[in-house]
């Protein structure tokens, strides 16, 4: 019972940049606050990222992006998505994003928006309180 | 513990203070201390210019010669960071630093499926030698020498660097370039690697080995404790692993039957300067003398000149925020000062606003003038080393240099340093203190103005660098235009030539000059590296 309320959660790193601190520091903040965690590893192609999510079978999917191309990947994840049917994951984005990008993102789906710097008990206490299993 | 710590009583007065890297920090100190630590003047520190160095490399330090200031500049298109380039210079920078753009850094040409909604991003792109001709337009690389911080492809860079130099008349002999190329860091941080640990290493060798002979004036390797400090090393670490990789380095080449002295001369470092100021002057302090002693007493290092640790002090990107971004600058400043107090011979600064994007020419400026600033009004040229003998920093100096030898120490016990990358050992060392310092910051034991002390609320907005997705439609045009007019014979005999050489273990610096003369891309060379040599595999951390 406790472990299919337990949230399984895919922090990915898309595309070239491999700045990965931040995404190293989520996913253990993450781990220890009792979630499931898979990392991707550098130099995801969207696809991979994708394929990830479905095999692992997550709830959420946490794109971490350093690079300023955070809008042109977020799309083409939901583009993804949409091929393959999984519209139920939601999708988290972190890095850095400027503050003007946050509400483009979320008109593209994304559910939340963690810019570097977030509290990592925001980002935990989101996750916790607005994903859903299943 | 990674993690700085302040221990204090009710009344906010201070118990006790622990650095990163994990030394006690007293009150006060007298000559006591130094008695306690045997203290040599002679033997520890002696006078600028004579072993171990770890008063500065030079006896006349910033009076022989000010610091080269190398602000990281790059975006867009080869002609914007030309005018870019040229910016900086005509308000008096005295070297460059070009960023590549990803799909450079990483091997692929702008038209690369790869390189979608990256192409000069964070970084100038580069795919043929047409584009090297456009960015360094008019700049004398006779006088000016230039970091070329890419690592991956280093070589083709460097290669490509030697065939712009040529084209415009000259001499290899007497241009510096200073590639990155420091690939096993890139594994521990900041993540631009491609191939497996060997050949990785190996192309690295072949530019060494290379340059010893044509291209003398130029510094093959820069070794970067820089990001794995990014990545949540303490200082003790940062240097521990830098010396660790450059021992690396050089046994490849001393491998293929060189003497050192022909070639470890031209090693330079790239090392940060955020936290505590005195821990990184300390640091700064006992890297030199560590690095003097492991190249005379493991190396056998015979001229004094190759003892010398030159290095890069700069960026700080760590320590900036994003809260009250405008308070980086005077982070920088800060920044700028421990480089000078540590006898930085290159320093450059993050601009304020890179914790957003890259800087705006208005930004990168700032950056510049803070550190004229220091060199030109505050004094910072006067005298050399003006920290030494300090009860403190002497003292500092010497139980920072034990904290790198026992850091040193760890990794050669887990099997030294190409082992311990390849299995992810420190990866996954700095991964948690990264997660230790996070939960500092968030636990309020680690202050930060801005962000857990003195917070304004929303974040105030800064005016930002703007991507321009037409400069990469036209670079994509660029390169098609290069490949419609370029000899294909050429391009198909000199990467034929590549590909054998490499496959035979051949130095393959020749060939790719061959291959950037012929407008090869460097999507091509890098294709032909990864179809025989494969990728590195990650370890798994989590």
């Amino acid at each position: 019972m406790q472990d299919k309320m337990r949230l399984k959660v895919l922090i990915a790193k898309p595309g070239l940049d491999g700045h990965d601190r931040g995404a190293k520091v989520v996913a253990q903040a993450l781990k220890e606050a009792g979630m499931e965690v898979v990392y991707s590893g550098l130099h995801r192609t969207i696809d991979q990222i994708v394929n990830i999510a479905v095999q692992e079978d997550v709830d959420v999917i946490g794109l971490s992006i350093m690079t300023g191309a955070h809008i042109p990947i977020t799309q083409r994840l939901f583009q993804k998505i949409k091929e393959k049917g999984i519209d139920n994951k939601m999708v988290f984005v972190g890095g850095v994003i400027p503050s003007r990008d946050i509400p483009k993102l979320k008109e593209i789906g994304v559910v939340g928006v963690f810019p570097g710097g977030t509290p990592l008990a925001e980002t935990i206490h989101f996750l916790q309180s607005t994903v859903k299993k299943g | 513990m990674a993690v700085a710590r302040y221990i204090k009583d009710a009344k906010d007065q201070i118990l006790d203070v622990i650095l990163e890297s994990g030394i006690h920090v007293k009150p006060s100190y007298s000559p006591k201390d130094l008695d306690e630590i045997g203290f040599s003047y002679d033997k520890d520190v002696a006078d600028p210019g004579e072993y171990p160095y770890t008063r500065g490399i030079h006896a006349l330090g910033y009076r022989s010669r000010a610091w080269t200031t190398r602000q990281y500049t790059g975006f867009g298109t080869p002609q914007e960071t030309n005018e870019r380039f040229k910016l900086m210079i005509s308000h008096g920078q005295t070297g460059l630093n070009v960023a590549f753009d990803l799909p450079t850094q990483m091997g692929y040409d702008s038209d690369d499926p790869m390189s979608e909604g990256e192409v000069g991003r964070v970084g100038m792109a580069v795919d043929t030698l047409r584009d090297f001709e456009i960015a360094f337009k008019d700049i004398r690389l006779d006088k000016i020498g230039s970091g070329l911080t890419i690592n991956a492809v280093a070589s083709i860079m460097l290669a490509m660097y030697q065939a712009v130099a040529e084209k415009y008349g000259f001499d290899p002999k007497v241009i510096s370039a200073t590639p990155q190329n420091d690939i096993l860091k890139e594994m521990i941080g900041r993540g631009a690697w491609i191939f497996p640990v060997e050949p990785a290493v190996k192309l690295i060798g072949d530019t060494i080995e290379y340059s010893m002979t044509v291209l003398p004036r130029t510094n093959p390797v820069s070794v970067c404790g820089y990001h794995i400090r990014e990545s949540g090393a303490t200082p003790a670490q940062e240097i521990a692993c830098a010396i660790l990789i450059a021992n690396a380095y050089i046994d490849n080449v001393l491998a293929r039957g060189y003497d050192v002295d022909d070639f470890v001369g031209r090693f330079s470092f790239n090392l940060n300067v955020f936290g505590n100021m005195w821990e990184q002057i300390a640091k700064f302090r006992a890297a030199r003398k560590l690095w003097a002693r492991n190249l005379k007493e493991k190396y056998n290092v015979k001229k004094a000149q190759n003892l010398f640790l030159r290095g890069l002090f700069g960026g700080g990107g760590y320590g900036l925020t994003k809260e009250q971004p405008e308070n980086n600058i005077m982070r920088g400043a800060y920044y700028g000062l421990v480089a000078a107090l540590s006898g930085a011979q290159t320093t450059a600064l993050c601009s304020y606003d890179e914790a957003y994007t890259i800087p705006t020419p208005h930004s990168a400026l700032l950056s510049l003038r803070t550190l004229q600033l220091l060199m030109d009004e505050m004094g910072l040229r006067d005298t050399v080393d003006p920290l030494a003998g300090s009860y403190f920093i002497e003292t500092m100096t010497k139980e920072m240099e034990q904290k790198i030898e026992e850091e040193m120490g760890k990794i050669e016990k887990f099997g030294g340093i190409v082992k311990a990358v390849s299995e992810g050992y420190i990866q996954r060392l700095v991964a948690r203190q990264a997660y230790e310092v996070e939960k500092g910051l968030e636990a309020g034991e680690l202050l930060k103005v801005g962000v857990n002390i003195y917070k304004e609320g929303e974040s105030m907005d800064v005016e930002l660098h703007e991507y321009n997705w037409d400069s990469a439609a036209g670079q994509i045009e660029n390169l098609r235009a290069v490949k419609r007019e370029r000899s294909e014979k050429d391009v198909a005999r000199t990467l034929k030539e590549l590909e054998s050489a490499t496959r035979d273990g051949k130095n393959v610096m020749p060939y790719l000059v061959a291959c950037c003369k012929a407008y090869a891309s460097v999507g091509e060379m890098a294709g032909i590296f990864r179809q025989i040599f494969g990728e590195f595999n990650e370890p798994s951390l989590f």
